[in-house]
């Protein structure tokens, strides 16, 4: 729900969540030395023909950058006044196919597999003191709060509609944060009677305390 | 206490990424004013700088992993390639300077400090990240990507002001509330 990941059967939804990520990589890392329109429009093209190969679905995805427009369409006229047109159009394809080629990783990247295929980069972590199975545990419930925080949110502008409302809503910013604070305190109430985030030694099978957990935060 | 640590930083993730999702009101010749810096200054205000820093570089995570949480429902990977890259991983040390401030200006009247905190964090941290990744992705003279994002300053100047008015608000629900300390 909390996602763009778009599932399917497709090459790329098969290709390993590391691989891509290193293709990435390799592309941000190489992109700003070509500074010619056609290598960079070979290279556009092909991230378009990866869009298309995951059919009519992923061309639609393509919409996501439609609220950039605006944006590129300024960049391209200001470039082109200073730098020439070139100049403009290699920007242009340049951003097009890095954003177009991230973009594509997280719609076919489930986030397990992410954070999975990140597990090796985060490890260095660990000597910060940070363990992978709480950053996983803090996700988890980042994405659980999200929808509770919207929902408090919602209920509590009906009942400031039902008095009467106005037009300064951000005041509902004060009691949204005082409900956030209180939740807070429930949940590391409920958390710590169950013992805490199960550490890797004492990691019980499938989990359940994450879910009880999730039973706690709904207000 | 380690685990109220952690709650609190997902839930005050959660809590900017909520108010991220609302809906923008039009402001000043339509340029979108969106909660999302609200959040950042509050969570730099309320967490401190330590925890405040830890909220919002978990919030990066997850919409570098996929989420649809930054204003608009914006997400994933493409994000960090694009022009407001620089804003976005700005709020991590923004948050941070903000919480820093709180607890240094402690002394100063509650509305006050959440004031000059939330200007020195959340505005002049923020645009000293958002500026390089303007001119960093887009190749935008230095000048140029200055004046480019000065359309949304009046925005942030009032969401200053406006988390000085939560905070002092809580602070009244909840007398200890803005002394920049995480058990608040």
């Amino acid at each position: 729900m909390l996602t763009l990941y778009l599932p399917g059967p497709s090459w790329l939804h098969r290709c390993p969540a590391g691989l891509k990520l290193l293709v990435l990589a390799g592309l941000g890392t190489a992109l700003p030395w070509l500074d010619r329109p056609l290598p960079l429009g070979i290279v556009l093209g092909l991230v378009l023909a990866a869009y298309a190969s995951l059919g009519l679905r992923g061309l639609a995805q393509l919409r996501f950058l439609r609220p950039l427009l605006p944006l590129f369409a300024l960049l391209f006229a200001f470039q082109g006044w200073a730098a020439g047109l070139p100049a403009a159009l290699v920007l242009l394809e340049r951003m097009a196919a890095l954003l177009l080629l991230a973009h594509l990783i997280t719609l076919t990247t489930p986030l397990e597999a992410m954070l999975e295929a990140l597990r090796p980069v985060l490890a260095p972590l660990r000597w910060f003191g940070l363990r992978p199975e709480r950053l996983a545990f803090a996700l988890a419930l980042l994405l659980r709060f999200v929808p509770v925080l919207l929902g408090m949110g919602q209920q509590l502008r009906q009942a400031w509609r039902a008095r009467g409302g106005g037009r300064q809503q951000w005041r509902l910013a004060v009691p949204l944060t005082l409900r956030t604070l209180a939740l807070g305190e429930r949940v590391e109430e409920a958390l710590a009677a169950r013992g805490g985030i199960a550490g890797p030694a004492e990691r019980a099978p499938p989990r359940p305390a994450p879910r009880q957990q999730r039973e706690e935060a709904r207000p | 206490m380690r685990e109220g640590g952690l709650v609190q930083i997902a839930l005050f993730a959660a809590l900017v990424a909520a108010l991220g999702l609302l809906p923008p009101l039009p402001f000043l010749f339509g340029v979108p004013l969106t909660a999302q810096s609200l959040g950042v200054m509050l969570t730099g205000v309320l967490l401190g700088p330590r925890r405040a820093f830890l909220a919002l570089a978990l919030f990066l995570f997850a919409v570098a992993l996929g989420a649809p949480l930054l204003s608009g429902g914006r997400g994933g990977l493409g994000v960090f390639a694009g022009p407001t890259a620089g804003f976005a991983l700005g709020f991590a040390p923004a948050a941070a300077a903000t919480g820093y401030l709180m607890q240094a200006l402690h002394r100063l009247p509650v509305f006050a400090a959440a004031l000059l905190a939330s200007l020195g964090g959340g505005v002049l941290v923020l645009y000293a990240c958002g500026i390089p990744g303007l001119h960093w992705t887009t190749g935008m003279e230095w000048a140029a990507a200055s004046q480019a994002v000065l359309v949304f300053v009046p925005g942030d100047l009032l969401k200053a002001v406006l988390t000085a008015f939560v905070v002092q608000g809580l602070a009244r629900a909840r007398p200890g509330t803005g002394k920049g300390k995480a058990n608040c």
